[in-house]
């Protein structure tokens, strides 16, 4: 079905119709020349939904406990949308995306709005639109949003930028809460969640988490500001006296995602913790300093387009990049080059 | 002197760089006595019927008694498979095997909604014992032994076929049998599992309690590499994946507290027969003399016949064309002749029409009569492991083993069979082998004759089974009117207290199983109830 | 017109049959030949597949059936793609499907039937000519 133009598919969109949803998410996705148009559109009537992301290393159960939480909000009468993301190949740049296959159920659920992203290249943990695509779901009212990163471990803090909770999940014997701290994954946690809890050494790997959090490894204030209004990058703040209420100690959550143990009481703590966002501030700071991050990362990126699309046209991008191959200019001076070609 | 003979060959040139079987394992030029300077004849081989078993588990082999010939068979409805296996021993078949359908395979009615289109296409529908009893019409149930192709639910169908047997007034102690029961290689290959790793291992367990017990004659398990192969493995993989799910269940039966020489007698096996002809020969040598050293050595298990593995083969299905079918009539052929000499204690041989449909009865009787004049014109079966003492074998066997104790060290390094399957380890192993396979018959690395050489401009088409709807209705009448005519209540009786043995961790299954198949239960409503109490299993996606 | 960066494919599993070897190997095929690809998984009804490929807004429907089950299922997911406006999704199929049965097939909806020994350089070829073309 081909849509007239933007404001048709936008119309259709926030209606809630989920073909609108998918065509929506692809250009988005694709940075399509309607994306801009569309993002435009819609972007005044998101923020309504309650967006949960989860990360984690590889085999901790991340896809299973993301149907588990999405099958459990559906239970309770809300839309759910996830956005799972799986690594393009570097090589080809095909992906095999296999998150979705955990739903499982008998019959579909349009309720349950679930879509496979591949990296296409990016790294920090999702894929650059993944923020757009949550938008997209967002705007088309779905009321939570589950955002599932690649999984590749530490270097996921880019889910910082996007979400309002944040699930660490590991698992027993993996050794996971020692790599955590040492990777500063700690500092980013909302909750962190004990999966596969049935196994030998749950109990350990939750007091293990208890102790370093109580210890002040994790984040022990809410994003209060410290680096003010201009902040960039992931929010990763020492302590501050926080605005108003106490201060936010992420809970240690233990679950069986396979059949649904815990899971309740990983809902409960999202709950606690949505309100803690609400009544303290905190989840404004935090609105905030994420606009700041989107906004910088998309003019950064339409800069570098703009930037290596007049060099390719002038012609000169090949030639500065054979004068810095072959050592007869430094990179600085190269870069330094193609700005002020831009500036001309 | 010998270096100019080696030039002189070198100058030669040969066919290919290297030479390798099916797994990768290289092959020599040829082999001598340095290949095998190491075997020793009592501590390595054996002779046959001896510890370790290597050249086979009986003294006399086929010389005693030919293996049995045993196909596959079922589609349609209960009746039409009975034909067939009237028409099988006619033929000169000695043991039937039952294949169920997908729906029967899942634990699904004839009438489920995801059963539609699928009833009595790739197997034999059963919904109930009155199919079972049907199936099995005329057929009387201790002159005969019966394997059945069933895993999630079979210790279900297993009690529908004893209360068969009930029904012709035959004892359990007198069946003889096998049921396939292997729920490991389920999650690792086969994929028809209902329940999750723990509670279908209870199952299993449960039936080892109970065959002990009432059914001494019994196979309770067929443990399998077929399917692995299949799937895509190597015969190292084949063999090693096997051998370690054997080795789980010896585990999960003495931890449940059975003895190790009463159950381990009643545990089989079940191979593939693939291309690559002497590794196939390796690899069923190999088996004996693992799963020897280890029953005795490791579980120290006292009965000579828990040492001695047991096992049935097919041909590998996986091997056969589309293209010119014919021509599978020649890879049968190699493959079975393998299992012979690789000691099989039962044989099915593939018809050549496996590839695209359930064979027809001219496509399986030749299949069978390939069988018969191995047995009984070509003189393979007149001695004892004839290939015994090649050095090419024997340095192969020990290869193979050697390969598999590696792959044992891996999975014991993961936490065992049921760490490593949650871990996906077995699945992308395999998988990983099925695309190397693929890409090396793309290649043309691999010649597939037919396929990617030797090919036909035009193909003549051979005439195919088909299966039509009129089954599934015919089917799904007579199990409504099954519902209606039995006594309800004690359905309801009889599956509540499954429900509550389910629920107890220490409570038997079966009894409760066979009061339910009794009452005319169906499948359906029996796993549904099991479904609900033990969950069901969704796997993640491995490459 | 978009420009697609990715051909999206969605290889799935449709009623009991559990036989994954060959819905698998084609996977990673496309993957290696840069197109996405979300798996189904096994024992999906055609209803199921056909939200996936709403969801997804795949490009292609790849489905692999070895259990004869195929004249039932293959009409039933190419019915719902047209139901839910993806009528130019193209929907292929592979497997263990007689010959006899292709015609049939095409005319309920499916564009092409791969037989068993299809080399993947043809379907991941026959998806390439076939995708982003009107």
């Amino acid at each position: 079905m081909a849509y007239e133009d933007v404001e048709q598919l936008a119309r259709a969109l926030l209606s809630g119709d989920r073909r609108a949803l998918a065509r929506a998410i692809s250009i988005v996705e694709d940075g399509a020349p309607e994306a801009r148009a569309l993002i435009k559109a819609v972007y005044p009537f998101t923020g309504r939904a309650r967006i949960i992301g989860i990360t984690g290393s590889p085999g901790a159960g991340k896809s299973t406990l993301v149907s588990a939480l999405a099958r459990a909000y559906r239970r309770e009468g809300r839309t759910v949308g996830v956005v799972a993301v799986d690594p393009s190949s570097p090589f080809t740049g095909g992906a095999l995306l296999g998150d979705r296959i955990r739903l499982g159920g008998d019959e579909p659920d349009p309720g349950l709005f679930f879509r496979s992203l591949a990296s296409r290249g990016h790294v920090g943990g999702l894929s650059w639109a993944a923020a757009d695509v949550v938008d997209m779901m967002d705007a088309a009212g779905r009321q939570v949003i589950l955002v599932e990163t690649v999984g590749a471990g530490q270097s996921e803090v880019e889910i910082m930028g996007l979400a309002g909770t944040i699930l660490v999940v590991t698992m027993p014997g993996a050794g996971d809460e020692i790599q955590a701290a040492k990777a500063g994954i700690l500092e980013i946690g909302d909750i962190f969640v004990v999966n596969k809890a049935d196994r030998d050494g749950a109990d350990a790997v939750a007091a293990n988490l208890e102790m370093m959090l109580d210890l002040g490894e994790g984040k022990v204030a809410v994003d209060a500001g410290h680096h003010g209004a201009g902040a960039i990058g992931p929010v990763r703040v020492a302590a501050e006296a926080v605005p108003a209420g106490p201060r936010w100690r992420p809970p240690v959550v233990k679950t069986v995602a396979r059949d649904g143990g815990g899971v309740d009481e990983l809902l409960n703590a999202i709950e606690r913790h949505a309100a803690y966002l609400a009544s303290t501030g905190a989840g404004a700071l935090r609105r905030r300093a994420r606009a700041a991050e989107r906004v910088l990362a998309v003019a950064a990126r339409i800069l570098l387009e703009e930037l290596k699309e007049l060099a390719q046209r002038a012609g000169r991008l090949d030639a500065l990049l054979a004068e810095v191959a072959g050592r007869r200019l430094d990179v600085y001076t190269a870069a330094e080059e193609l700005i002020k070609g831009r500036a001309e | 002197m010998a270096e100019g003979r080696d030039n002189e060959v070198k100058g030669a040139g040969e066919r290919r760089e290297a030479f390798r079987t099916l797994s990768g394992l290289p092959v020599e030029r040829f082999y001598g006595p340095e290949h095998v300077a190491n075997l020793n004849y009592e501590r390595d081989l054996g002779r046959p019927g001896e510890f370790p078993f290597t050249r086979g588990i009986h003294p006399t082999m086929y010389r005693g008694r030919l293996w049995t010939m045993r196909q596959f068979a079922g589609f349609g409805t209960a009746e039409e498979t009975n034909r067939r296996f009237k028409y099988l021993l006619e033929q000169g078949q000695t043991g039937l095997s039952v294949a169920f359908d997908f729906p029967t395979l899942l634990g699904y009615d004839s009438d489920h909604p995801r059963a539609e289109g699928e009833v009595g296409k790739l197997g034999v529908a059963i919904d109930s014992l009155a199919d079972m009893e049907r199936l099995f019409e005329g057929i009387p149930l201790d002159r005969v032994s019966t394997s059945m192709t069933i895993n999630g639910p079979a210790a279900v169908i297993w009690a529908m076929y004893l209360a068969a047997a009930e029904k012709q007034g035959v004892p359990f102690d007198k069946l003889r049998g096998t049921i396939q029961n292997d729920i490991l290689k389920e999650y690792m290959a086969q994929k028809t599992f209902i329940f999750p790793p723990r509670p279908s291992l209870r199952l299993v367990i449960d039936t080892f309690a109970f065959g002990s017990r009432h059914v001494p004659q019994w196979n309770v398990i067929s443990i399998s590499g077929y399917h692995i192969r299949e799937a895509g493995s190597t015969a190292v993989q084949e063999l090693a994946f096997t051998l370690a799910n054997g080795f789980t269940y010896v585990k999960e039966g003495i931890r449940a507290g059975l003895d190790v020489d009463v159950f381990a007698p009643r545990l089989s096996f079940f191979f593939n027969a693939h291309s690559d002809f002497f590794e196939e020969i390796a690899k069923f040598r190999a088996a004996r003399r693992i799963w020897a050293k280890a029953m005795r050595d490791t579980f120290g298990a006292r009965n000579p016949r828990a040492w001695m593995l047991r096992f049935h083969t097919q041909t590998a299905g996986c091997s056969l064309t589309a293209q010119q079918p014919e021509v599978n009539v020649v890879r049968t052929t190699l493959q079975a002749l393998a299992a012979v000499l690789g000691g099989t204690q039962s044989l099915h041989t593939n018809s050549m029409d496996e590839a695209l449909a359930l064979p027809t009865e001219a496509a399986v009787r030749l299949a069978l009569r390939t069988q018969q004049v191995l047995a009984e014109e070509s003189g393979v079966a007149n001695t004892v492991d004839p290939l015994g003492g090649s050095y090419f074998v024997e340095a192969l066997t020990n290869r193979m083993e050697a390969e598999a104790q590696r792959y044992f060290r891996r999975i014991a390094g993961l936490g065992g069979v049921v760490a490593a399957i949650e871990k996906g380890f077995f699945q992308r192993e395999i998988a990983e082998s099925a695309y190397r396979y693929q890409q090396m018959v793309q290649s043309g690395e691999m010649t597939v004759v037919g396929v990617n050489k030797y090919t036909l401009a035009e193909e003549r088409p051979i005439p195919l089974l088909r299966i039509g709807p009129e089954v599934e209705r015919r089917q799904v009448e007579r199990l409504q009117a099954l519902r209606r005519e039995r006594d309800n209540t004690r359905v309801r009786e009889t599956l509540a207290d499954l429900r509550a043995a389910a629920a107890d961790q220490d409570a038997p299954l079966m009894p409760a199983i066979l009061d339910a198949v009794r009452a005319y239960a169906t499948l359906g409503e029996i796993v549904g109830v099991l479904r609900e109490v033990f969950g069901e299993y969704r796997e993640p996606a491995l490459y | 017109m978009v420009l697609r960066r990715a051909i999206r494919v969605l290889v799935a599993k449709p009623g009991l049959d559990s036989h994954d070897r060959g819905a698998k190997v084609i996977a990673r095929a496309l993957r290696d030949a840069g197109m996405e690809v979300i798996y189904t998984g096994l024992h999906q009804t055609p209803a199921q597949i056909v939200e996936a490929a709403v969801q997804e807004d795949v490009d292609v429907v790849a489905v692999s059936i070895l259990s004869g089950a195929h004249m039932t299922l293959l009409p039933k997911i190419a019915a719902g793609l047209r139901a839910e406006g993806l009528g130019d999704v193209l929907l292929l199929a592979g497997g263990i499907i007689p010959e006899e049965d292709v015609p049939a097939l095409k005319e309920a909806g499916v564009a092409e039937v791969f037989g068993p020994g299809t080399d993947t350089a043809v379907i991941v070829g026959y998806i390439q000519d076939h995708v982003g073309k009107d």
